[in-house]
């Protein structure tokens, strides 16, 4: 069996054997900054609004749920949307708008309409701040395929989920499999510099995120 | 250097275009790492490469354990981890997997392990359709070429390449906007996307203590490899696996700097088995592959070693002023650049390319780069005294070999090797063996009548 | 083996020795470099004239000959270890040892304890040698703790930062240091900078083509400058780029850093 065979042709080459306890890891690495701009939530929000458009991403700052549904509202018009079944859409009333579908649990349903419909809203487990990163866990509010098929998503997230960085992120979330079998850290648009080094956006993501930050109050 | 080797270098530098290509295209990234890296932008970067060092030595010197606990972790989330010696079992598993579930179409995302065992060519012999997903590799796949450089595969093509291709195999417009051109792939991949049985990966990182496979990507084509698709095969090298998911805040911050200069790539996927109860989306079956293919060989050696905590970022060809010359398809393996120097002769025996680890000037700008701190100038130096060590064994090369025996000799009797400068200053100058190398590109150094030691004398 | 002191930021930690305050008056063993003796003496004259101004009393072990480094790059190990004892029992007991060249003194320095790690006794002979070798501008700087030696050279020059001083000895500010007090003079850097001049030893002739390729590159960034001489500390990579100057045509001449320093 080729399992056997490779682990004891490592154990020979590394010199240990089976069931022997591994020798003392590096400590774990994690600085989670404690300045005023990493602690401040405006500076967060500020952070991230200006890390997500230097990678040509639109953004928004929302100063209540309501406004959030009147930018999205703005953003959708004439375009076909589906929204994820994140409890924070409902909350705002962007899960409601017209025009917006929403309510898909079905994997085949939810396919079909992802490949056709122009824009996909989700909401975002977390953000990152010195990034301008999304973090989307999968789950039966979140579906992987919204913010990835259609040309468009747009991201509409509270402004407290917004971490300062990765570090933060893995320390409060050290082991994301026990939360989920996908944890996606998108940062910016889709690219690809594939031909003679010259950046195209949107290749096969999504080439126009727009990321939408709403006060709660 | 065997004719092959010569051959192709000398006609990567009789190519101005090409060579106008790749210096560019390296110099680009080159510049976007060192931005990004920068001490008033990153100062904590030194630090991260101490960390990342020692990370992997550990993962590395604890290999099995760590094996053992990713596979039971990836089995604790409903997935499955297959061993494979060598590409004939990779193929093997894939075929019969996909023969098993009845699909033909595979799409796959960009993973120079694949490549490293001929995966496509295999499973198209065996009439299944397995479309590269990348735009670099896509544009490659249809062009039926190798990739040129880790990362960015279709370095060397220009927009008017790419354009003959497409034309030729897709039977559209003749095209050289790349912006259109790309718009153009994405129309195709996105069926295949859609239609396919079966999506293959490879892995960036493979995290122990979460059974997770970690992709680190720009376009999305990972993303929708693993998320249309109802099974996903990522296949990776035993070497990729990192202890915990904590770690990942050191390696994802080296990665995409090092590589593109990115802080982060667009697209970072943890992915950890099927989906799960009530996930709307995803596959429903998750394998990992973990591919020995002759890693098994490099861990013995301890100087050695530290070639396996390669994370694939490709800075070190970005950097090397010879890659930056020969570009990737001089290299006799899939691997190319300066860790495609010391990991070729230590997987495929130093006699497959014995003079690999001589073509570089042992300049040192790779180690320097390097965000795992492999040194590469010492494992080409160890690699070189392996070379002649099978030289001497194997009774090649003995005039060489005899030269730098008088060379020893000489030097260590004053009086002779006085004698041979003085005839390097006086004697007559014959243009054959290196004299001619050497006067081929260059002029000679004037010669001194008196050497130092003369001058000294005469004090 | 004195490597800067300082730690520069952003620059991997290198091993370091006490500074050594010396005094006028102190003697100092040359090893001139088998292509310095054999090709450049001027470039060793001017060495010892800059030693002698400050004060030092320069010896010249005769027995000297080469520090291996062309054996062992070519992966001749056993050859390499033969000319390496007999560089330590040439040099051994000399306090000082000043090499023109910062691939040689890497090679002492560095890559000597490579040849003798299953030899114990010479190792650890080899290991206190190693602190006692100092490349010639590292010397200056941190042993001699000048960095104007009343030097005179009315010009623009700019500097060839060779790899294995550059990489190894991490050795980048000195040189500049001293140049920076030279009177008339003008440095000008070359971009892109710190890339190497193609020259690697025997890779200059197994490789021909592609280290022409390389030297071209350079010079290119040599000519960008306006310079009329190129300086560095080794004079292997100057007789790479002054054969790739003259090939071309050049007027641009090249120079050791210590024959700039001895100008007057």
């Amino acid at each position: 069996m080729s399992r056997e065979h490779i682990l004891h042709r490592v154990r020979t080459a590394i010199g240990r054997s089976a069931g022997q306890p591994p020798g003392v890891a590096p400590p774990v690495r994690i600085r989670v900054p404690t300045d005023d701009s990493a602690l401040s939530v405006a500076a967060r929000v500020t952070n991230m609004l200006a890390r997500v458009e230097a990678l040509a991403g639109k953004t928004y700052h929302a100063a209540s749920p309501e406004d959030a549904r009147a930018f999205v509202a703005a953003a959708v018009a004439g375009k076909t949307a589906l929204a994820s079944n994140a409890p924070f859409l409902a909350d705002c009333g962007i899960a409601n708008l017209p025009g917006v579908r929403t309510g898909i649990v079905d994997r085949e349903e939810l396919r079909e309409c992802c490949s056709t419909v122009e824009i996909g809203i989700t909401s975002a487990d977390y953000a990152l701040a010195d990034t301008g990163t999304l973090v989307m866990l999968s789950s039966p509010q979140e579906a992987r395929l919204i913010s990835l098929l259609p040309p468009a998503h747009i991201a509409v997230v509270p402004s407290e989920r917004i971490l300062s960085g990765l570090d933060e992120l893995f320390a409060i979330l050290p082991n994301p499999a026990e939360l989920t079998s996908s944890m996606v850290l998108i940062t910016g648009p889709s690219r690809t510099a594939d031909i003679e080094q010259i950046l195209v956006r949107g290749v096969h993501g999504p080439g126009e995120i727009t990321v939408v930050v709403v006060e709660r109050g | 250097m065997s004719a092959v080797f010569d051959k192709k270098i000398h006609q990567t530098l009789a190519d101005a275009n090409l060579q106008l290509a790749i210096y560019t295209a390296t110099g680009r990234l080159k510049d976007k790492r060192t931005e990004s890296v920068a001490e008033a932008l990153m100062p904590e970067y030194q630090e991260l490469r101490t960390q990342a060092n020692a990370l992997k030595k550990h993962a590395i010197e604890n290999l099995d354990y760590y094996l053992e606990e990713f596979e039971r972790n990836v089995e604790a989330h409903g997935g499955k981890v297959i061993y494979c010696k060598d590409g004939t079992e990779v193929s093997d598993f894939v075929l019969g997997l996909a023969k098993e579930r009845g699909v033909s179409l595979l799409v796959k995302s960009k993973s120079m392990t694949s490549e490293e065992v001929d995966l496509n060519e295999r499973l198209e012999h065996h009439g299944l359709e397995a479309v590269e997903t990348d735009l670099g590799e896509y544009i490659l796949q249809l062009g039926h070429e190798r990739p040129y450089h880790i990362v960015a595969p279709a370095l060397h093509k220009t927009r008017f390449d790419v354009a003959a291709i497409f034309e030729k195999e897709l039977h559209v417009a003749y095209e050289t906007v790349p912006e259109k051109l790309s718009q153009i792939a994405r129309g195709v991949l996105r069926q295949k996307f859609l239609d396919a049985g079966i999506g293959i990966t490879g892995g960036n990182f493979l995290v122990a203590d979460s059974g997770a496979v970690v992709l680190v990507e720009n376009e999305g084509n990972a993303r929708l490899t693993t998320t249309a698709p109802r099974i996903h095969i990522a296949i990776a090298g035993i070497e990729k696996v990192i202890p915990r998911a904590q770690d990942l805040a050191v390696f994802l911050k080296l990665l995409a700097r090092s590589a593109t200069g990115q802080a982060l790539s667009v697209y970072t996927s943890f992915l950890s088995g099927p989906r799960r109860a009530g996930e709307i989306d995803g596959p429903d079956e998750f394998y990992v592959v973990l591919l020995d293919n002759g890693r098994t060989k490099l861990l013995p050696s301890r100087a050695k070693r530290q070639s396996l905590y390669c994370i694939r970022c490709a800075a070190c060809l970005n950097t090397c002023p010879v890659y930056r010359k020969i570009g990737g398809h001089s290299f006799p393996w899939v691997y190319s650049g300066p860790i495609g120097a010391i990991i070729t002769p230590q997987f495929m025996g130093v006699s497959y390319e014995p003079s690999l680890p001589f073509a570089s000037s042992l300049c040192g700008a790779c180690a320097e780069v390097c965000p795992v701190k492999i040194d590469i100038p010492q494992v080409l130096l160890d690699l070189r005294s392996d070379v002649k060590k099978a030289e001497t064994r194997e009774k090649k090369n003995r005039l060489e070999k005899l030269s730098f025996r008088m060379f020893a000799w000489m030097m260590t009797h004053p009086r002779v090797y006085a004698w041979a400068g003085w005839m390097a200053r006086h004697g007559p100058i014959l243009n054959v063996g290196p004299v001619r190398a050497w006067t081929s590109q260059r002029d000679l150094p004037p010669r001194p009548r008196q050497s130092f030691r003369d001058m000294w004398s005469r004090r | 083996m004195a490597l800067a002191r300082r730690r520069l930021t952003g620059q991997e930690a290198c091993p370091t020795t006490d500074t050594i305050k010396t005094s006028v008056g102190k003697r100092v063993s040359l090893f001139v470099t088998c292509l310095g003796d054999q090709l450049f003496p001027n470039a060793g004259m001017a060495v010892v004239e800059v030693l002698e101004r400050l004060g030092y009393a320069v010896d010249f072990p005769k027995d000297q000959t080469c520090c291996g480094q062309p054996a062992y790059n070519s992966g001749y190990r056993e050859e390499a270890r033969t000319v390496a004892r007999h560089f330590l029992k040439t040099f051994e007991s000399s306090e000082y040892i000043v090499v023109p060249s910062g691939s040689c003194t890497s090679m002492i320095g560095h890559h000597f304890a490579d040849l003798f790690r299953k030899e114990p006794e010479t190792l650890a002979r080899v290991e206190a040698l190693g602190r006692r070798v100092f490349e010639f501008a590292t010397f200056l700087t941190e042993v001699a703790n000048v960095e104007d030696v009343g030097a005179r050279f009315d010009g623009i020059v700019t500097f060839h930062d060779g790899c294995h001083g550059l990489r190894e000895l991490h050795i980048r500010e000195a040189p500049r240091r001293l140049l920076a007090h030279v009177r008339g003079l003008e440095l000008r850097e070359m971009l892109p900078a710190e890339e190497c001049c193609g020259f690697g030893g025997t890779f200059s002739v197994k490789f021909a083509e592609l280290s022409g390729a390389m030297a071209r590159t350079k010079l290119e960034a040599i000519v960008q400058t306006g310079a009329s001489a190129v300086v560095s500390l080794d004079s292997s990579c100057l007789m790479q780029i002054q054969g790739a100057l003259s090939r071309a045509g050049s007027k641009v001449r090249t120079m050791h850093l210590a024959e700039v320093l001895a100008s007057r």
